[in-house]
């Protein structure tokens, strides 16, 4: 009941919000006011419908939360999903069917398809990198995108003034992204937080800002074109097949990503970072050196921007500072707050949703950006560790038990 | 407690430490020996946690020396160091609000203890060679069997968020333990603890000072408990060290039954 009124409390208001917009329409030719009533009723059922889910939903999630509580143990009980997750042998099948798909992919599918499919792959790459930095050293990065700016005019101006070929440029790129992170990373490490974040995000737009104005260095806003695509072995290939390449490429930099990241997570580094994110006092007390760690976290994190940052140059043949603004960066914190923070699948799924369903909803591309925001609201309140929560790995000790019983 | 001269570990000598214009340490000179179990007893705000943020290096002292004397190695002044480097030259410590890392397993929260100890590198760990993989082993059986010690064996793969309290302070102690110190400072390892588990910590640190060969520095509050174990108490009072003594020293010195037990009996 209260429930109900507090529903019709809200759409109520709503009516006002909308009243001007939806109402009234003033027809300047005519000069008359045209009196829309019929809206009202339509906003008036839509946002009661809308904020009764919306109550029901939150009361559902207190309610689990009181019973994590009350039943002790229990405290994060493991959902369906999250135990299918951990089920190994499932999610070998499960990557296995998924890596078959992803080669047969160009092939199935037409050429956009496959152009649209790398930019994802991108964005994913881009995730799993800004992960190492945000999701698992815990330091906010606002100004990631920098670092694939570095990677991108690096191949661009390498290859534009000697030619250098794209699998020079390739680890060329991923140094000099790293080697960025460590400039970076000197003035910020005493920061946390709030102060950081500003301080990356100062950075972010100071290297637009010069690549924008220094013209001699960068050619300013018209930017780099005509920069070419990889080569195999010296052939020729039209677009379609050296998007293809470009596909594989990317996959196989995806599942070089995906390794290295994966083993680093469960790694002395990796257990070091999250150890940084969660306490910074027990983790220095603990005899972790904070700045050698958090040094290498950024660095990390900036090296496979830089890298993917020379694919994007090679793949679109043109880069301008318009492709490295604040909103890239914004883009990629979001596919790892959304897809869930250190966990590797989840940013993967972060990026695909985020990348691909803009791309899929062009027919809705008015209403896109809403869609998204309300989509990130409702996660955020929802489900705030992301689509899937990291899980940490679990150790055997079956030598060890009985070795010390019998001790 | 042996008549012997025991070897002097940790040596500090005037430790001052003030915030704008409270001074809330007040040259402290204190030591601990090897073998010791010593304790530091004080009212609220007396200054003690204080005193172990200097000497650990989580705080810079504003005065005072404090040296640490490592068995069979130099000498070494420590304030102003780095917490990480004085704990991997032997000190470890825990904290009276637990600071666990609380979205890892119990076992990663000991494993993290081991990095000082450990030493692959970003590439080792991205290779994972021979190397990589044995030191990886050698980490998770090192935690686990101080995981056993401390009777937490059995949740060596749950999150450390989910333990109970008593249970935290423990792992606290085991993390502390994972980066082989020679000296331990614990911080009111009791708080919260009911009578049952304060017998087994009072069991456990004994263990620690014996099997383990490690010295023992702790603040706390139960007076059963440091009476019970300690070889020298020091009282702290409004930054100041007003008595250093034996437990039976301690009882009988007025000055700490004015300061301290006295105020405790009119509560
Ligand atoms: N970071 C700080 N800045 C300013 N004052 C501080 C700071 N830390 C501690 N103090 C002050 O120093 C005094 C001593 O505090 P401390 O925490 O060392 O006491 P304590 O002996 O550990 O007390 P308790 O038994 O309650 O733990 C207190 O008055 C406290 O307010
Ligand atoms: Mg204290």
């Amino acid at each position: 009941m209260k429930n109900l009124k507090q529903s019709l409390a809200v759409a109520l208001w709503f009516i006002f919000l909308t009243f001007p917009l939806m109402v009234v329409k003033v027809n300047t030719s005519d000069q008359v006011v045209q009196w829309r009533w019929m809206n009202i009723l339509w906003v008036g059922v839509t946002f009661f419908v809308l904020s009764f889910i919306w109550r029901y939903a939150l009361v559902r999630k207190e309610a689990r939360q009181m019973a994590a509580l009350s039943g002790q143990d229990e405290h994060e009980k493991p959902t369906k999903f999250q135990e299918l997750l951990e089920d190994q042998s499932l999610r070998y099948r499960l990557m296995l069917g998924l890596l078959a798909f992803a080669l047969v992919f160009p092939w199935v599918f037409d050429t956009y398809q496959s152009t649209i499919m790398v930019s994802a792959l991108i964005y994913v790459v881009l995730g799993l990198g800004l992960n190492i930095t945000v999701g698992l050293a815990g330091l906010l990065d606002l100004g990631y995108v920098a670092f694939f700016a570095v990677g991108a005019y690096a191949y661009a101006l390498l290859n534009h003034h000697f030619g250098l070929g794209f699998w020079t440029c390739l680890p060329l790129g991923a140094a000099l992204g790293g080697i960025f992170g460590v400039i970076l990373g000197f003035p910020i490490l005493r920061l946390r937080g709030d102060y950081l974040a500003i301080v990356t995000l100062g950075f972010g737009m100071i290297v637009k800002v010069v690549l924008e104005n220094w013209s001699e260095f960068s050619f300013g806003p018209s930017g780099i074109a005509n920069i070419d695509r990889p080569s195999l072995f010296g052939l020729d290939m039209d677009i379609a097949a050296s998007t293809t390449y470009i596909y594989y490429i990317m996959i196989a930099l995806v599942i070089l990503t995906i390794i290295v990241t994966g083993r680093l997570k469960n790694s002395r580094i990796g257990r070091a970072w999250i150890a940084l994110r969660e306490d910074e006092i027990a983790c220095v007390a603990m005899g972790i050196d904070m700045a050698k760690t958090k040094m290498s976290a950024y660095a990390l994190g900036a090296c496979w921007a830089g890298m993917v940052g020379v694919v994007f140059a090679a793949k679109t043949t043109f880069i301008n500072p318009a492709s490295f603004t604040f909103m890239e960066s914004a883009i990629i914190l979001s596919i790892v707050v959304l897809g869930g923070m250190g966990s590797i699948l989840g940013v993967i799924l972060g990026a695909m949703i985020l990348i691909l369903m803009p791309e899929y909803l062009r027919a809705f591309s008015e209403y896109r950006m809403i869609i998204f925001g309300a989509a990130m609201v409702v996660m955020m309140i929802f489900r705030p560790q992301g689509i899937i929560s990291n899980i940490r790995q679990k150790y055997e000790f079956k030598g060890l038990k009985e070795k010390s019983e019998n001790v | 407690m042996s008549d012997t001269q025991k070897q002097v570990l940790l040596e500090v000598k005037g430790l001052t430490m003030d915030f704008g214009g409270l001074r809330a340490v007040d040259s402290i000179d204190l030591t601990v020996s090897a073998g010791e179990i010593a304790a530091l007893i004080g009212p609220n705000g007396a200054g003690k946690t204080t005193f172990f943020n200097c000497v650990t290096g989580i705080y810079t002292p504003t005065g005072g020396d404090v040296l640490l004397h490592p068995q069979g190695k130099p000498t070494r002044r420590v304030n102003g160091k780095k917490p990480n480097v004085i704990t991997t030259l032997g000190m470890a410590r825990t904290f009276q609000n637990i600071r666990l890392f609380s979205d890892m397993t119990v076992l990663e929260n000991v494993m993290i203890g081991r990095h000082c100890r450990t030493n692959t590198g970003l590439v080792g760990a991205i290779l994972r060679g021979a190397a990589a993989r044995r030191e990886e082993q050698e980490t998770v059986e090192f935690g686990y069997h101080l995981l056993e010690q401390v009777g937490l064996a059995e949740f060596a793969n749950e999150y450390s968020k989910n333990l109970p309290y008593g249970a935290m302070r423990r792992l606290e102690i085991a993390r502390a333990m994972a980066t082989e110190p020679f000296l331990l400072l614990l911080d009111e390892p009791a708080a919260g603890m009911n009578p049952q588990e304060t017998d087994e910590l009072d069991a456990l640190i004994c263990r620690i000072r014996d099997e383990g060969k490690i010295a023992i520095l702790l603040i706390e509050h139960d007076m059963k408990l440091v009476m019970n174990i300690s070889d020298n108490i020091h009282v702290m009072e409004y930054g100041k060290k007003i008595a250093t003594g034996t437990p039976q020293e301690i009882k009988d010195n007025p000055k700490v039954i004015e300061a301290y037990l006295g105020e405790e009996a009119d509560a």
